[in-house]
Parts: structure tokens; sequence; C-alpha cells
């Protein structure tokens, strides 16, 4: 049995047919490739075959490239001498694919071969679509639901079998960066006309089966005489310009954080300049470059391999389907008209209640904006639109509860509103239904309090705007049951977002983090560092925005409300703080955030932010001395990850692989390190504590190394070699 | 230890570098062979007179190619057995093959050199040589490479020049420029540009604007923020660099950078025993040479390390000089060395500079330093230094003090 396997036709064309044993789409293993270079020699060894076609086994698609499992632990299966086994591997891997383009013609003449053609009944990724581009020329079906692609940059890697010069090579660097650096994926048509793909038909095989027959040239541009790479190549004045864009771009737009884009680009750079296969090479070694790169390992552990576990209910207890037909919504302000929405268009009936039919209508005009904006967009269809709004019932009426079996609370954070509210409704409910508190503050086993079923009773913690954001924290009370904690799963599966399960205490997990986050980044503005310094010293680690353009967006008096309500429950406990007197400054000031279009920042009347507000230093006053880019970035960054620590120590986390999802999803958290506890392995425990303890002396106990770390410290572990549940179960 | 002198410092004026520009039809062979001879021709040199040619230019390829110093020898009258060297530091070229030859002068490896450049600048496109530094991606994003204009409107941003600023600096550059025209103040060194029959192509700076003023440049667009701002967005590229700052203030345009324009320059370096035996009074010793690397995204704040190292190294101070030419890449470049060193700006390029004259690359170094001399001599002054920002992150500086 292999996955690939080699019939001949009565007229001597060899079908190689892809068919992963197992899967529902092919991917590719170290396995498949060797049998396919089996099948490579023995079609042009023998003198009966003419030629071959190399097609998938499974209908509608080609291939989704290579299995991520398997690239995640190539750099520890490479041996004792890591980037030579890589190396080797990926030049190995090159060898066969170079045996398929040159299929046996004369190095020097170009003359003899045979003809290898590629059909693809449908989608083709990453290793998927660079076998079709080894291959002489590429038919895909006409089918507009696939998906032709490279979209490796997307998981920390490049194209790096070939796809990366083989494509600049095909379309020019300007041409082809979409595809490299954005990983951008098209449907057939267009990636004829982007010149990807050769030919789209009806009937792909036969169309195939009659080119490998009509004697064609097989020989690749970039292997015939006078070859010259489209758009020029970087020392041409048209690739001179292309070059120097390009990097200026890459760097820019991704801060310089993801070392795959910058090895990509430097792929195509000196690749640009040799023959092909000389450029394979060069692709070769910044390939091995990025597989050695911790980032990339850990980008594809957390960003997928864990994200999807997490998906598909890797810490969902063992109780039955608990899928949901019809969700309550309480509170149709916007968090609750976002849930609304999300639950209608994964085909949930919804109830979405509010005090007045006006404030509940409005909540779901929400979902009538938002699919409006789709259809202008040409992504959704009037149709699709009322289907969606004739799932939505409006309401004040509570009776139109009686039926639902989950309820999602997404009232004012308030807990005798919230109590109120959670025994009116349990009293309509079904006895079996489930009650969920989108809280993003108050602790759940304090709103169980109200509730008569508080096994039942969970928190569902959305993330705003609920429709933009791919994380959902549920939030285990004291007394949560496991068939609410599976509603909980099976509903955010249903949504299509990744759940992390937390405990209950202060603030959950996400916000846990992002708090101190922002509170360090204000504080040090009190102390006088530059705003700006601030957000760019955030946007160099790879957050999506600095802690001063968070804290407008989140509002300063909401910081101000939270600090006030910390003070009030922590008591003397309660660490005295610039932040607390930069904030209630602030928000006597007037200078609320974004929503009051003043802030940290100054704002035009459309909220456009315009430049950071000058009158800040009139009261907190700039140093002249403006710290070291690098001191500031480790502020930042251990006011999150101690956090992290401190969360697992508490068991507010039970899972690491939780924290680190939850943490490049919930708040954007360096997504090149994959999570905190990543970023800790990244560094290293010792180097960690160490830090700390600097920190510490320089500023203040909140970066006393948490005993665990410390511990993980002496004893030199790492967190995914101590914690990592995936690895226990395997 | 032996002292380098300056016998002589000729220039030839500066062209417009473009299709329309009066020295376009000279090839750079020719005007730098010109340059050669009128050394040879005003201080009477014969057979192998010079040790060496050591020629500065950037753009070193067509007809700038080939080591264009070796090649223009040959085109001049001068002795074929007088090799020659082509140099390229950037914009500092120029002063480099002066330093080189002062330093071998000293340090005892013949008697006398010419050094200078040439740019045609006009006929060898800037950047057609190619850059590593520019275009491979895997050195442009570790060195945050920024083109220069970018760099100029950092200093300004860094160092809180305004546009006004900057404006004012070029209106008074085109102002004094004229002014030393119209006194003849560059008569000692600035020579006819001649053709094959005698005939005069050009005798005087065609780039400058004496009608500039305020008005005038405010109009002008800058031209870096499109790069900066848009495409390819340069601007986040520096604040990746400069985090401090919130944005880059794009001052520099057309008006307040250099000019784009073709033009060759040469001095006769030599020790004592040279000039009694060609019957020459020396004019100046060189008395300091130096060169530091910066930066190279800011790129070009190169003259105040530069300035700080050659007075350290020479045992002065800034004012124990008298004069000083520093080469107006941008009015940024200026204004951060006056802002440095406190030094009046009435003392600070008294002729001039490349903002209104133009800075034919690799001769400019060369150029400032004969104009330097001409001023001391003119307004009876001692000791002067000259100094250049350099791309990529570099500084040059010379000092010289009359004898």
């Amino acid at each position: 049995m292999s996955d690939f396997n080699l019939s001949v036709d009565a007229d001597g064309v060899g079908i190689i047919t892809w068919d992963t044993i197992g899967k529902s789409m092919n991917v590719m293993s170290e396995q498949a490739f060797s049998d396919l270079n089996d099948i490579v020699d023995k079609v042009l060894a023998d003198d009966a075959i003419k030629g071959a076609i190399v097609t998938s086994g499974k209908a509608g698609s080609f291939a989704g490239g290579m299995d991520l499992n398997v690239i995640a632990k190539m750099r520890d299966g490479a041996g004792d001498n890591p980037a030579k086994g890589l190396f080797d591997g990926v030049m190995n891997m090159h060898g066969i694919l170079r045996k398929i383009e040159r299929a046996g013609m004369d190095p020097k003449t170009n003359k003899g071969g045979k003809p290898i053609a590629c059909v693809l009944p449908g989608t083709a990724l990453g290793i998927g679509l660079e076998l079709p581009l080894s291959c002489h020329r590429i038919f895909a079906a006409d089918n507009p639901k696939a998906k032709i692609g490279l979209p490796e940059i997307m998981v920390g890697i490049f194209p790096g079998a070939g796809g990366t010069t083989r494509l600049t090579r095909k379309m020019g660097a300007m041409a082809a960066s979409p595809f490299l650096l954005q990983g951008k994926m098209v449907d057939p048509k267009k990636a004829k006309a982007a010149g990807i793909i050769d030919e789209v038909c009806e009937d792909p095989m036969a169309d195939a089966k009659a080119w490998v027959l009509s004697e064609p040239n097989i020989v690749k541009p970039w292997d015939a005489k006078g070859y010259k790479m489209p758009g020029g190549e970087p020392y041409h004045p048209a690739g001179f310009m292309t070059f120097v864009g390009a990097s200026a771009m890459v760097n820019g737009n991704t801060w310089g954080v993801y070392p795959a884009a910058k090895a990509l680009l430097s792929a195509v750079y000196e690749g640009a300049m040799v023959p092909f296969d000389t450029a394979i090479k060069i692709e070769a070694r910044w390939f091995t470059n990025v597989l050695m790169n911790p980032s990339s390992s850990a980008m594809i552990r957390s960003l997928f391999i864990n994200k999807e576990a997490l998906e598909k209910g890797a810490n969902r207890p063992d109780v039955p389907d608990q899928r949901v037909k019809k969700v309550g919504v309480l509170g149709a302000g916007m968090m609750g008209a976002g849930i609304a929405l999300v639950s209608a268009k994964a085909g949930m009936d919804v109830v979405l209640i509010d005090q007045n039919q006006e404030a509940a209508d409005r909540g779901k005009a929400y979902s009538e904006t938002f699919m409006d904006k789709g259809i202008k967009r040409r992504k959704a269809t009037a149709e699709q639109k009322d289907a969606l709004l004739a799932k939505i019932n409006a309401t004040t009426d509570l009776a139109a509860l009686s039926d639902v079996d989950l309820i999602i609370e997404a009232v004012f954070e308030d807990p005798g509103v919230k109590a109120e509210m959670t025994k009116k409704v349990e009293a309509i409910i079904p006895e079996d239904a489930i009650f969920a508190s989108n809280t993003s503050t108050l602790p759940i086993t304090g709103l169980a309090e109200a509730s008569v079923r508080k096994d039942q009773f969970i928190g569902i913690h959305f993330f705003s705007p609920v429709e933009k954001m791919a994380l959902v924290e549920i939030i285990k009370g004291k007394e949560t049951g496991p068939r609410a904690v599976a509603k909980a799963l099976d509903y955010v599966r249903q949504i299509k977002k990744t759940p992390i399960v937390v405990n209950d205490e202060r603030f959950f997990y996400a916000n846990r983090c992002i708090i101190p986050y922002i509170n360090e980044g204000v504080k040090m503005a009190g102390e006088g560092v530059a705003p700006q310094l601030l957000d760019h010293a955030a946007q160099l680690l790879g957050f999506p925005v600095g802690p001063i353009q968070l804290v407008d967006e989140t509002s300063l008096d909401l910081g101000a409300k939270i600090a006030k309500a910390t003070m009030a429950a922590m008591g003397n406990a309660y660490p005295k703080s610039v932040a607390d007197d930069v904030t209630f400054w602030m928000v006597e000031e007037g200078r609320f955030g974004r929503k009051a279009n003043a802030g940290f920042f100054d704002y035009d009347e459309n909220g456009k932010r315009l430049g950071y507000w000058k009158g800040f230093a009139d009261k907190f006053p700039q140093l002249d001395e403006q710290p070291d880019v690098t001191e500031v970035q480790h502020r930042l960054i251990f006011a999150q990850v101690l956090e992290a620590v401190r969360a697992l120590e508490a068991d507010v986390l039970e899972d690491i692989r939780e924290g680190d999802v939850g943490a490049i999803l919930g708040w954007g958290f360096m997504p090149w390190s994959g999570g905190p506890f990543s970023w800790l392995d990244i560094v290293g425990a010792p180097w960690a504590a160490e830090k700390c303890d600097e920190l510490q002396a320089k500023f203040g106990d909140h970066f006393a190394c948490p005993p665990l770390l410390r511990e993980m410290a002496e004893k030199n572990q790492t967190f995914y070699g101590r914690f990592d549940k995936s690895a226990k179960a395997a | 230890m032996t002292e380098a002198y300056i016998y002589d410092a000729v220039r030839t004026p500066r062209g417009k570098g473009r299709k329309d520009g009066a020295l376009h039809e000279v090839t750079s062979v020719r005007l730098s062979a010109n340059v050669l001879d009128a050394l040879k021709d005003r201080n009477g040199l014969d057979g192998h007179a010079v040790e060496d040619v050591i020629w500065g230019n950037v753009t070193q390829v067509k007809e700038q190619g080939g080591c264009l110093a070796r090649t223009a020898v040959l085109a001049s009258d001068l002795d074929e057995s007088i090799p020659g060297l082509a140099i390229n530091r950037f914009c500092a070229s120029g002063m480099e093959a002066v330093n080189l030859a002062a330093n071998q002068v000293k340090g005892g490896a013949g008697d006398a050199y010419i050094a200078g450049g040439v740019e045609m600048m006009g006929r060898v496109a800037m950047g057609s040589d190619g850059a590593a530094i520019a275009v491979d991606p895997s050195v442009a994003m570790s060195t945050y490479f920024v083109p220069q204009g970018i760099s100029a409107d950092i200093i300004a941003t860094e160092y809180g020049f305004s546009r006004e600023q900057a404006d004012a600096l070029a209106v008074e550059s085109q102002r004094r420029a004229k002014a030393a025209w119209d006194d003849n103040r560059f008569a000692k060194s600035v020579i006819s540009v001649t053709d094959q029959n005698g005939l005069t192509i050009l005798d005087n700076d065609e780039y400058m604007r004496p009608q500039t003023n305020m008005q005038s440049l405010g109009g002008l667009k800058a031209s870096f923020a499109e790069m900066g701002q848009v495409m390819p967005g340069f601007d986040k590229i520096a604040l990746m660099k400069y985090p401090h700052l919130e944005g880059i203030n794009h001052i520099h345009h057309a008006g307040n950078s250099s000019g784009i324009v073709d033009g060759s320059a040469g001095v006769l370096i030599g020790n004592k025993e040279f000039g009694i035996k060609y019957g020459l009074k020396p004019r100046a010793r060189i008395r300091q040479t130096c060169k530091i690397g910066t930066d190279p995204t800011i790129m070009l704040t190169g003259p105040v390390p530069a300035t700080q190292k050659i007075l350290a190294d020479s045992g002065m101070s800034i004012s124990d000089i008298d004069l000083f030419e520093v080469n107006e890449a941008f009015a940024s470049v200026v204004l951060r060395f006056q802002q440095a060193f406190d030094v009046d700006p009435a003392l600070v390029n008294v002729n001039g500079g490349s903002i209104a004259m133009g800075h034919p690359l690799g001769a400019t170094g060369a150029i400032i330093i004969g104009t330097l001399l001409d001023e001391l001599e003119r307004s009876d002054k001692e000791v002067g230094l000259a100094t250049l920002c350099i791309a990529s992150g570099m500084g040059a500086a010379t000092i010289i003090e009359r004898v």
C-alpha cells in the first residue's frame, strides 16, 4: 500500500495517482515522497511508457500540502546535526522534483525526456502545488471552489520544495509576491490568468493525455537558453526597484518579526542571479534556516496544530453531543448583538432579548448591517441575509426563551442586574438548559450564586467585536459541571471559533494578562517614556497595537473602573501604581479614549487618529533621556508572560496550549513566538528568571519571578517539556 | 614626519547633470583628462612627476568603469609611467583620494600625487552600478536601509529642523554662490572645459538659481514623502530603527538638496622636496585626515563624529578652526553640523555649496578642499576643516592649514 500508485493505460501513458491512505485530502509525507520517487524512476526507465500524468485519487482536490505535524517535528527528527539533516532532506526532495522536471532530458542539449503533466481535480496547496509546478504542464478542472496557492508563509515557513524558485522564475518576483509573501490563494481560472497553471478544462484528464501524446516541448523556460526572468533580475533597472521596495515592504509590514518572510525574499533575490540548480540549493539553505528558527515550529505548533486540537475538543469532557439548536441572548447591546449574529450565522435560532423593543431591534439591526456589507462585497446574497434575519427573534418577551437550550447573558456588568436576570430567566427556560454569562470581569462562581442550577452555569467570554475575534474564553465556576463545559465547547465549535477553557479567578486568563500589559505601558507613559516609543516597542515585538493605542481603544474610564474595583476587592494588598495616577487623571480630563474622540491620541471628528496628544507631557513630562527600546520591550513582555505563568500556577490555566493559543488569538500576543509559554521556552527559563530579578530590582515587585518559573529555571526545564498535554496523550 | 602640502587645486565648472546640461557631451574620461592636463600645465609637471593619480568616482560602470583613473591618465598629457587608482567612498571619494595621497606622502611612499575625482551624473546615472545594501534583502533588512532622502528627513525629525530652516539655508547657499561668482572668488581654481579644438564648452557653474527665495522654495513638494509614507513605506523602516520618533517629517525637496551635476576636480599634493624640484610654493599642509562609520539608516550624520574624531586626533578644538566646508548634500546635514558644534553659520560654506552649485559625487570632496583653501587665502585665515556625509553611514574630514 502506498500513497502514490502507477498504472499504465493502453496508449502508454502512465497515470500516477496520489491517494493518501486514511485521509480525505492528500497530504505529503516523507514516505510518500520516496514512493513517488520510485514511480518516477519506473516511468522514466520503462520504454513502453511515453509520458505520465500525476493526479489525485481524491474527488475534488489534488492535495492540501505537507503534513504540518511532520514539519513541526522535522528539526527534532533531523539527527545530531539538525541543520545538515534538514538541508539534506530538503535537497533530496528537490532532487525528486527536479527529476520530474528534467524527465530524462539530456542536460546539455535538452533533447529527449518524457512529458509529465499534472491534473488538478481541485484544491492544490503548498507541496500540493509545488509538485505540479515541477511537472511540464498543469491542467485543472473547472472547479470554482478549488483553492490554488502556496500558503506556507501563513504558518511561519515559506514554499521550500522549489515553489519559491519556480513561481518566481515563471511569473517574476513582483507578480509572484502576493502568492509567496501573502499566501494568496485563487480559483483555477484566476490561477491560469496569473500564469500559475496552464489550462482549465472540462475534462482535464483527457486534455492532459492528449497533450502527453502530442510530443510536446517540455523544456522549462529557465532551462532553455537565453532565459530572462520576467520583470527583470535584481540588478536590471526594473528588478532593482522591485527588490528595494520589497525589502522595505516586507520588513515594514511585519515590523521585522517574521523570519520566514525575510528568508523567502533572500531566497528569491539570491536565486534570481544564478542558474536553476544553484537557485534551489539557495532556496534549501534559507528553508533550512527557517526550519531551524524556533519561531517556525512554535508558530506551527500553536497556530495550527494546537489551535485545531482545541477546536476539535481536546479538552472537552466526555459527554454526549451538546450542539445548540436555539440560543437565548440576554441584552442586545454591542456584545449581545454580535453574539446573536454569529449564532444565527451558524444556523441556530436566536432569541435576542432586551428591556424595550427598540433596543432589541437595534441589536438585530446589527446583523442586518453586517449582511448588507457582505452583500456589497459580494460575500453574501440577499437570500442569505433574509434567512439569517429570520433566525433572530428580537423581543422583550422572556417567555420566548421557554424552549432554548443555551442562554448567553450579556447584560450590564453589574452583579445585581445579572443576578436578577438569572433568576427570572431560569424560571422560564427548560430545566436542562445551560446558562452562560458573557462577563469579562465578574467571577463566575459569584454570579452562579443566583442560579438554582449551579452545575449548569458557566462563563462564555467573547472578545469584541464578536464577529471578528476568533477566541472565546470558557470559564468554569467552582460548581460548573462537565455538561455545561461540553455545551459551551460545542457551541463555540458551531460558531467556528477557537475555545479555551479556564478556571474562575479574577479576570480569567486573557484580561488577566492584557490588563498588566496596558498598565505597564500607561505606567511608563506616566514615568515620562514617549508614548510613540511605547507603541513602537510593542509593534516591534509583533503586537498588533501598542499599549497606548490599545488603552485608547478599550477606554480609560473602563481602566479606571477596573482599577477601582480591584482596589476595593484587594484592599491594602493593592499595589500603588503610577498607572492609576495617569488613568484617573486622564478620566478627570475627559480623555476617555477613542470613544470620546480624546485620549492619549487626538482624533478628528470622524474618529481618525491624528497623533499623540501633546497635553499629556504637560502633566507627565517626558524624560530627556528616553530608555532603550529593549528595556521597554522587556517590561511589556514580562508584564504579560509572568501573568500567564501565574495563571498556570493558580490553575486558572489547565493546559499551556490554551495559554499560548488564547494569547495569540485573544490579544495578538507576538504570534511569531507561538505564545507566552512558547516564548519562555525559546528564551529559556534561566534567562527569563534572571531577567525577572533585574526588572524587579529596577521596576518593582510585579516583576518578581513566579516560583514555578524559578523552579523551572533551576531545573532548566521547558514548559512544553513539562506541561504539554498533547505530548502526554501521545 | 614628512608633511604633505597642497600645491594646487583645480576644478571644472559644474554642468547640469541632464541631457541638456552643458557638459553632457563630454565623456568622463575627457573631463578627467582636462583636470589632469590643467594640473600638469599650471605646475610644469613632466615625466614621472607624481607617484599616482588617485581618482574618486562613485558610479564605476560603463565609461566610468574599468579603472577610470588609469584611462584618464592615458587620455591626458601625463606620462604613461604614472599609474592610476580608482576609488569609491561614495560622496567623499574625492576627499578620500586627497586624504590617501596626503597620507602616502606623509608615510614616504612617493613625493607627490594627484588626487581628485569625477562624476558625470547626467551620463552615468547614480545607482546604475547597483548596491547590495539597497537590493539584497538580507542586508537591506538587517541594516534598515532607506534611501538618502529619507535619511536626511530622519535627521530633520530627530534633531528638530523645520522646512523653513532648511529652505533658508538653501536660499543662503544660492545667495553666497552668486556673490562668490560675482566677486570672482573661484577664479583661482575653476578651469574652463574646452573641446579638442580649444573651444570653450563651459566656464561657469550653470546649475545655480540665484533668484531662489523662500516663496519659490515654499511651493516645492517634499520629495521623499511619497516613498516614505505610501510606496514602499520607508518611514516605517525609519521608525523601526528610531522608535522614539512619532513619524518622519519630510522637509527636503529639489531646492534644499544638492544638485545633480557633472564635474571634476583635482588636487596636487606633495612633500617639500617636490615643491623645491618644481619651484612650487606650498599653499597649505594637510594637517589631519579622518573617516568613520555611523548608523546606516540615518546615514548622513557622519560629519559630526568625523569632526569629533579629527579634532581629537589632531589635538584641536572646534574653536581652532577658522572656516568650515560641510557638504550640502541635504540642508539638514549642514544644520545638524552647525547645531552639534554651535558654530557660526557665517563660517560654514562661505561661498555657497552643493545646494546651489551641485554635487558631482566623486569630485565634490576634492572640490570643497580647493574651495576651502581659496577662501582661507582670500580671507587670510589659517585653518580650515572640510567634511562630508557619506552613503551607507560614513563620514570623512580633512583639516588643512596654510603655510
